[in-house]
């Protein structure tokens, strides 16, 4: 496979809900090992584009291809397994299972045993199997610091934490592109800063794409390598963070006349 | 008073409350993995006795193999129902499910008449002891089997849910399918798993049942039984359902004893269980164990 070719691309893709155009016509493509994030005042239609890309919403027109291969037809489930995981915008734990089961759904597709195997656990290689994903878990409960509650019930954390472990099982997929919908919404500043840092060593470390909608502008400067702006539906810009900043039509459109919503990265990123 | 009465319709309504217990459990299984709520369940108990009894008469198997192909069977009707009747379903509403499955019960309830008769059937006898003696209780030797049976089939759900796969990816979807098939979890391969299961084990209890009584129609009535079983337990619990038939049984062996001794009004049996069941919806609806629904609006 190329490693310069864009791990995902959208092709003029559309959605409408009865007379309500979400989205119009937007392409993209977000090349491999970066971050990238889409802006945009609210009911642009950023979760819409995620909801397009993880399958949750088909567009109703345009394509959308995942390593060269077009998904635009294929369910939600098989997208997972060709390595798009994602997390929610308004938290969506299991509630009532604990953290570790929350993490080992997101094993889900990568545990081989079927289901006789499964009920000849004791006889077949379910064991070892599960041994070795038990260890990889692990590691990613270990590396988003959250080993202290994995036998807690996830739906009795408080927000900080939940999140975090809402991002675990994401990661738990092991997907090549990680979509995370407003990952620090709601979070106090060192949360951030925390989460931040989760979200960079994803990409550099463990070599995840990340695709990443997020309000705080601070966060966005800083750790996006490229931006892509929505309003009402359509994209008015794209570049690196410095340029879409700087655009005019993002400056009229989505930040405003004001010049204290561009001037915020600095004090953020501190 | 007689205490050994008594005695013996507890033990009675324990061993009969956790076949309850074990059909309540299935019918939940189907309500939570799918949200559909099953009024042919006691179809299932039926299907797989007269299956069950054919194979045992009619091929004359041994007792184990008849059981063993019964299962089989059990579980690709459980899927062939999910797959063709229900899953073009998905998304009508409720009402139209359950008229569904109230169609089902009546089709399978006819069928099984015409391919078996109106009649009830004896099971060919399995043991050689008819009673056994527990701590001075005469009890039958295939209620033991039974209470066995049923206690095992709760550890096995138990089991499944806690530690397997599958058991994990229905948890995850009875609680959000969006969020379960984005984290690669097959949510109509959830729907017809827990169909096929619930088929199967509804059809073990239906088994036992036949080889204590007979295999008859009646055994559709165990679907109705359900109910408050499930109502007490709440919906939506597996260990709910399992409180909610040990208490019917037992409900219902106590109501019979009250109506013997005392009432003499000679229905109680048949009817106790459904005074709890209203009983329950006035002062708890959503029942012991089971979710309260909140919805904002």
């Amino acid at each position: 496979m190329d490693p310069a070719a864009p791990i995902l691309e959208a092709e003029r893709v559309s959605l409408r809900f009865g007379g309500v155009r979400a989205l119009t016509d937007v392409s993209f493509a977000v090349r491999r090992g970066e971050v990238f994030s889409i802006i945009g005042p609210n009911g642009a239609g950023k979760t819409s584009m995620v909801n397009c890309i993880s399958g949750r919403y088909r567009p109703t027109g345009g394509r959308i291809r995942f390593e060269g291969r077009d998904i635009t037809r294929v369910p939600t489930r098989r997208r997972a397994a060709l390595g798009i995981g994602r997390t929610f915008q308004n938290l969506a734990l299991f509630g009532h299972m604990t953290v570790l089961d929350n993490i080992m759904v997101g094993r889900h597709h990568l545990l081989r045993s079927g289901f006789l195997r499964g009920m000849v656990y004791w006889l077949g290689g379910a064991q070892q199997e599960e041994i070795a994903h038990r260890r990889e878990v692990e590691e990613i409960i270990d590396f988003l610091e959250i080993q202290h509650v994995r036998k807690a019930i996830a739906g009795q954390l408080p927000y900080g934490l939940r999140k975090r472990v809402e991002l675990a099982r994401a990661v738990a997929l092991r997907p090549k592109l990680i979509l995370l919908d407003e990952p620090m919404a709601g979070m106090n500043l060192e949360e951030k800063e925390d989460m931040a840092r989760y979200i960079l060593d994803l990409n550099e470390e463990w070599g995840m794409t990340v695709l990443m909608i997020e309000h705080d502008m601070g966060v966005v400067m800083d750790i996006s390598h490229r931006v892509m702006v929505l309003d009402f539906g359509r994209k008015i810009a794209e570049g690196p963070p410095e340029a879409v900043l700087a655009d005019e039509h993002v400056k009229r459109a989505y930040l405003g006349e004001a010049d204290e919503a561009v001037s915020e990265p600095e004090e953020a990123v501190a | 008073m007689e205490l050994g009465f008594l005695l013996q319709l507890l033990l009675n309504g324990l061993i009969v409350g956790a076949l309850y217990g074990v059909v309540a459990m299935s019918f939940v299984l189907i309500y939570k993995a799918s949200q559909v709520v099953n009024f042919a369940q006691g179809e299932f108990l039926l299907v797989g006795a007269w299956v069950c009894w054919w194979l045992l008469t009619a091929w004359q198997l041994p007792f184990w193999l008849g059981f063993l192909v019964t299962l089989a069977f059990m579980t690709l009707f459980g899927v062939i129902l999910q797959v063709v009747v229900l899953r073009p379903l998905i998304g009508e509403p409720v009402i139209s499910v359950i008229m569904v499955t109230i169609g089902l019960s009546i089709f399978f309830q006819a069928l099984m008449k015409w391919m078996f008769g109106v009649f009830a059937q004896p099971f060919p006898p399995i043991f050689a002891a008819e009673r056994v003696r527990v701590l001075g209780l005469e009890v039958q030797s295939v209620y033991l089997l039974s209470l066995a049976i049923s206690a095992a089939i709760m550890i096995g759900f138990w089991w499944f849910f806690t530690y397997s796969k599958h058991g994990l990816a229905m948890r995850a979807t009875a609680f959000d399918q969006q969020v379960a098939a984005s984290l690669g979890v097959s949510v109509p391969r959830v729907f017809a798993m827990s169909w096929a299961i619930s088929a199967m084990v509804s059809a073990v209890a239906g088994v036992v049942v036949g080889v204590v009584n007979g295999v008859s129609s009646a055994l559709s009535f165990y679907g109705i039984k359900v109910f408050p079983a499930v109502i007490l337990g709440g919906l939506d619990s597996i260990v709910g359902a399992v409180l909610g038939g040990l208490i019917v049984g037992v409900l219902e062996n106590l109501a019979q004893w009250l109506d013997a001794e005392v009432l003499n009004w000679g229905n109680m049996y048949q009817i106790a269980p459904f005074y709890a069941l209203i009983l329950i919806l006035l002062i708890k609806p959503y029942g012991l164990f089971g979710t309260e629904a909140i919805e904002r609006v």
